[in-house]
């Protein structure tokens, strides 16, 4: 048995963490209003919970807090995979205990008492929201300057393909959040671990 | 999207009516509730601030924009038959404010630092070697719409007139007092042209006529239409959008 008092989260990680927080929530409540000047759908966001009041305002947020989350995003990857943690984490993901995990997961008996190791589909969860997070700044990327990146323009399937797969990205996004969330109100100090590190 | 340009033209309306001093603060408007939880706590206190922050973004947004910017890399081009039918009208106003311009009586001013600052008449505009291209046309809004554009490639017409090439920037104004301005690197672009015709008929008044500035490597509200003046300056000049708060750059 380890000792309790035994940082599992270092202090960077917690900082990304919490930074990351913070620009998505700019991120999305932005993007709700650019969404709504135009929209792919036949929905719009309710104006209240969008953030920027109008499209202009929303814009500027929107290409402020990019900056946040990428310079944050570039920030995790580097210090997580120098640091031999994203490795040491998330890989092995065995087939096999993916669905064991997930079985008892399902039947509420996945046991939360190893907070220092994840569990096969909390590293696939976390592999999956890292990959969303990339594909959301790929599609973006696009959106925003289609004729600078024409290779990525091509792969997201023109201009047009790329909002819709920005825009399902954070659908995939919000459905990880709230799987998130959930978990976390079940194991309340995963919670504490995340602030105080341990 | 009818109702959309109504709601925008009200709005326009509505900031006519305010002092200056108060339509400065145009931004107010961008903190919402969500906006003001979130810089609660941060060094950002008030709405001024967090307005002054988010345009140095915007500034810092377009310097790296002009660095981005490739001025060989061309926009895709389309086959006709992908064009937008009908390709949709679009301006800070409805169908019934678009400008009517006498093409007898037109004369394309020319100011600034250039060398031959003689006006211009469609006549003699249209003696320019002419061009086209399909290109896409993406609307800050989102939307995006294939037309097909004619007229002379916009680096012939500068260079036609002796511009200051090193100049940073070319100002556009319009006959439904609309005005813009562009960088030069996207001025010379190959694929920026100054168009007389759309789908190789002259340009309907709802589409710009007798000219507009298209370029496929920027958002279409810095796309002019009904263009009157062109300059070229290295003062900063602004535009209608820009100075309410869209990015300047807005390249592609």
């Amino acid at each position: 048995m380890k000792p309790v008092h035994q940082t599992i989260h270092p202090f960077w990680l917690r900082l990304n963490h919490w930074v990351n927080l913070i620009a998505l929530i700019i991120m999305v409540l932005s993007g709700w209003r650019i969404y709504n000047a135009s929209p792919i759908f036949a929905f719009s966001f309710p104006k209240q919970i969008t953030l920027g009041g109008w499209l202009g305002g929303a814009l500027l947020w929107h290409f402020a807090a990019m900056w946040l989350l990428f310079c944050n995003g570039l920030m995790y990857l580097f210090l997580n995979i120098v640091s031999g943690r994203f490795k040491a984490r998330f890989f092995p993901i065995r087939p096999r205990d993916l669905i064991n995990d997930f079985l008892s997961a399902l039947k509420g008996k996945l046991t939360h008492d190893t907070l220092t190791e994840y569990n096969a589909v909390q590293k696939l969860a976390y592999l999956f929201v890292i990959t969303d997070v990339i594909l959301l700044v790929l599609s973006g990327l696009v959106v925003w300057k289609p004729v600078q990146f024409p290779l990525l323009r091509e792969l997201m399937g023109d201009y047009d393909n790329a909002r819709i797969v920005h825009f399902f990205a954070m659908v995939a996004l919000l459905a990880f959040t709230s799987i998130h969330l959930t978990m976390v109100a079940l194991v309340p100090k995963t919670l504490i671990m995340m602030i105080r590190g341990r | 999207m009818k109702n959309k340009l109504d709601r925008s033209i009200i709005i326009q309306e509505a900031l006519k009516e305010l002092p200056s001093s108060s339509r400065r603060l145009f931004l107010k408007r961008t903190l919402t509730l969500g906006g003001l939880s979130l810089l609660s706590g941060c060094t950002v206190t008030d709405e001024e601030s967090a307005e002054r922050m988010l345009m140095k973004i915007s500034r810092f947004n377009d310097d790296v924009q002009a660095w981005l910017f490739d001025p060989n890399k061309l926009a895709p081009t389309y086959p006709e038959s992908m064009i937008t039918k009908p390709f949709p009208f679009n301006a800070y106003y409805g169908r019934d404010k678009i400008p009517e311009v006498d093409g007898d009586e037109y004369l394309l001013e020319i100011s600034g630092l250039v060398a031959d600052k003689h006006s211009w008449s469609l006549a003699e505009l249209y003696q320019l070697p002419q061009t086209d291209q399909v290109t896409r046309h993406i609307c800050v809004e989102g939307w995006s719409a294939i037309g097909k554009w004619g007229g002379v490639t916009f680096s012939t017409f500068l260079k036609h007139i002796g511009a200051d090439l090193s100049a940073k920037y070319v100002g556009f104004k319009c006959a439904d007092y609309y005005y813009t301005s562009i960088d030069m690197p996207t001025a010379l672009h190959a694929q920026t042209l100054l168009t007389f015709t759309y789908d190789g008929k002259t340009l309907p008044p709802e589409y710009g006529y007798p000219m507009k500035l298209r370029m496929p490597t920027k958002l279409g509200f810095k796309n002019p239409k009904h263009i009157v003046a062109i300059f070229v300056t290295n003062t900063y000049p602004g535009g209608y959008w820009e100075d309410k708060g869209y990015n300047w750059f807005s390249g592609s």
